[in-house]
């Protein structure tokens, strides 16, 4: 970029390099402009793009990162090309069950926990929306305190209500005649845990989107469905949802990505376990690549979660144009 | 809402409903919606709610069969052992210095970068906005194994280690905080009229001048909403310093909690109740204080300014 504003301002000032012309190649708007943002672009080629593309180099390496892990013995192509394909690492995963459980708990995951936070928020906000306006800043802030607090923070508060013995949760169970559930313990429900805490975490922050969608309908086509006939449900499905069509779409597409890519939570509520039935691709790829000391496997694991986050950012960026052009 | 649902049901027309009963199907509704946001109030609050409780509680308290829910004999000696104890006030320090430095280097760098994309066209400035907002949806959890090995291929070359250092975050928390924040700067600067920037220039404003003297005063709720999110984003952030600081003295708050409390088996529940919370409070204290700027914050992300 640095060259493409030289040579777009050499044409102009192309004789000897006079004092004069580099005073005045500073003074360009472009240049300035250029120096403004450019701890911008440092940053974001440095540690950002740099480290993305070193990702993929990484997952190539074996474990001692001195030599390349071919792939081998692989029946369907001819050994000789089979053997040049650096993708060894992710031929070794391919062969794992664990990493099929991570796959199927990662999807399993997300898209529960951004279906019901998306429900959850629609309703809260409904609720808010409902109630006299002067009441409705002190709801909004009671409601949204689980977004505010650090996810690590209120995980550990969940995970105490988990205790297996001292659960404050199968107090109040037992007390009312049923039997202890093993919130962590077991795979299902340790499955059903996490979900349930990145619902807690995640549906304040549709809340809030709702309802700052919901107070940009106007009033007046409520009132022409109401005087069509319209009942509650009708008024909603073909009312609101239309209004509301591109706000939803774009945060259940902000969280799908956050959720897919979640390592807080499941780190400290289960770590992965029982027998690493709730990894997450983050929380594996940690394990693997920090704790087992296999960075290059650790970031093939981690690079299974970009083809996902790929489609979804595409759809957020063809939301946000669109909207911007509509504008 | 059920009440509302009946009354403009297809077997009743709505033609022949009475006057009266459209203000009583509001209060129906109005009671309704009480109801259900009292209860998932309560479900939204428990977990706070129960960290004061049993920070409250001593560990013969915590072990015993009591009721959970309730404190028999509240005591604050969670909170003054806590409060005495070096290694949490060495997290507490490191959490509030790395928080405040990267909350200052995001700042310095996205607005002026707001500033150049929004309102000084160069080569390439339109895409570089587009790719701002690409960078803010790179997860971390993508980035940091290959972090981890370029500080130690960087620690290889230079002989500077860095990491288990506590200041390696104030490199690297910029990544998370900064594409946000000139995304949001980049939409409040868009909306102030081309008109103002105009007369400062004719009247011989330098660039610098136009952006610290009417850019920076106009767009303040912008700039507060932008410094809540980075210290906001920073202050939670648990996977970078969890995957490159271990040593006790560099630790960051709630990696400090959670690595140094939790011992083996043995929860000091107290304890940790106690430092979490204390650990939420600083996002909570803002919050309370600027909650319309951090909204404001939260729904311009997703929006083009």
């Amino acid at each position: 970029m640095a060259d493409a504003v030289l040579t777009s301002s050499s044409p102009v000032r192309r004789a000897t390099a006079r004092p004069g012309a580099i005073r005045r190649f500073f003074q360009r708007k472009s240049t300035i402009a250029f120096l403004m943002a450019l701890p911008l672009i440092l940053l974001i080629f440095g540690l950002v793009i740099y480290p993305a593309f070193y990702a993929i180099y990484l997952s190539m390496l074996r474990k001692s990162m001195t030599s390349i892990a071919w792939m081998r013995n692989c029946s369907w192509l001819p050994d000789a090309i089979c053997t040049r394909i650096p993708f060894g690492n992710m031929q070794f995963l391919f062969t794992r069950e664990t990493f099929w459980m991570v796959v199927y708990q990662s999807c399993l995951f997300a898209i529960t926990a951004v279906i019901f936070k998306a429900i959850f928020g629609f309703i809260i906000a409904h609720f808010v929306h409902n109630i006299p306006a002067k009441g409705q800043r002190k709801w909004r802030g009671m409601l949204l305190i689980p977004w505010v607090i650090p996810p690590a923070m209120s995980t550990l508060a969940w995970l105490w209500l988990f205790d297996p013995s001292y659960s404050a949760f199968n107090y109040i169970l037992s007390g009312m005649g049923f039997g202890r559930i093993p919130w962590t313990g077991d795979a299902s429900w340790a499955r059903f845990s996490v979900i349930l805490v990145n619902i807690w975490v995640g549906a304040p922050f549709f809340m809030i989107m709702y309802l700052a969608a919901l107070k940009s309908v106007p009033d007046q086509l409520y009132e022409a469905a109401e005087i069509d006939g319209a009942n509650w449900w009708q008024r909603i499905w073909y009312v609101t949802l239309p209004m509301m069509r591109n706000i939803i779409a774009i945060t259940a597409l902000f969280s799908t990505i956050v959720t897919f890519a979640n390592f807080d939570i499941v780190r400290v509520l289960t770590a992965g376990g029982p027998l690493d039935q709730t990894h997450l691709f983050a929380t594996w790829a940690f394990r693997l690549g920090i704790e087992g000391g296999d960075i290059p496997l650790g970031a093939s694991v981690s690079l299974f979660m970009v083809p996902i986050l790929a489609v979804a950012a595409v759809f957020i960026l063809r939301d946000i144009n669109q909207r911007g052009n509509e504008a | 809402m059920t009440a509302a649902a009946m009354a403009s049901d297809k077997s009743a027309p709505t033609r022949k409903v009475q006057y009266g009963s459209m203000s009583r199907d509001r209060a129906w509704a109005l009671r309704w919606s009480y109801f259900f946001l009292v209860i998932f109030a309560a479900f939204f609050l428990l977990p706070p709610i129960y960290m004061f409780i049993t920070s409250l509680k001593t560990s013969a308290e915590i072990s015993a069969a009591t009721n959970p829910w309730w404190v028999y004999n509240p005591t604050l000696s969670n909170y003054a052992e806590l409060l005495t104890k070096p290694e949490y006030l060495t997290f507490f320090k490191n959490s509030v210095i790395v928080s405040v430095f990267v909350v200052t280097i995001t700042m310095l760098i996205s607005i002026p970068a707001a500033f150049a994309l929004s309102r000084m066209r160069f080569w390439g400035s339109a895409t570089l906005a587009t790719g701002v907002f690409l960078t803010y949806l790179v997860p971390d959890t993508l980035l940091f194994i290959p972090m981890f090995k370029m500080f130690a291929v960087f620690h290889e070359i230079t002989g500077i280690q860095l990491l288990n250092r506590w200041w390696v975050l104030l490199v690297v928390y910029p990544t998370l905080t900064v594409p946000f924040c000139t995304w949001i700067m980049i939409g409040y600067f868009a909306s102030i009229p081309k008109e103002l920037d105009e007369a400062a220039i004719i009247d011989g404003a330098s660039w610098f001048q136009t952006l610290t003297r009417i850019f920076v005063p106009v767009a303040l709720p912008g700039i507060i909403a932008a410094t809540i999110f980075a210290f906001t984003v920073s202050w939670a952030q648990f996977l970078y310093p969890l995957a490159f600081t271990t040593s006790v003295d560099q630790l960051v708050l709630p990696v400090g909690i959670i690595t140094t409390l939790i011992r083996g088996d043995v929860f000091a529940w107290g304890q940790i109740m106690t430092g979490a919370l204390l650990g939420a409070l600083p996002p909570l204290i803002i919050y309370a204080f600027l909650m319309d700027y951090y909204i404001a914050g939260l729904t311009a992300g997703a929006t083009k300014g």
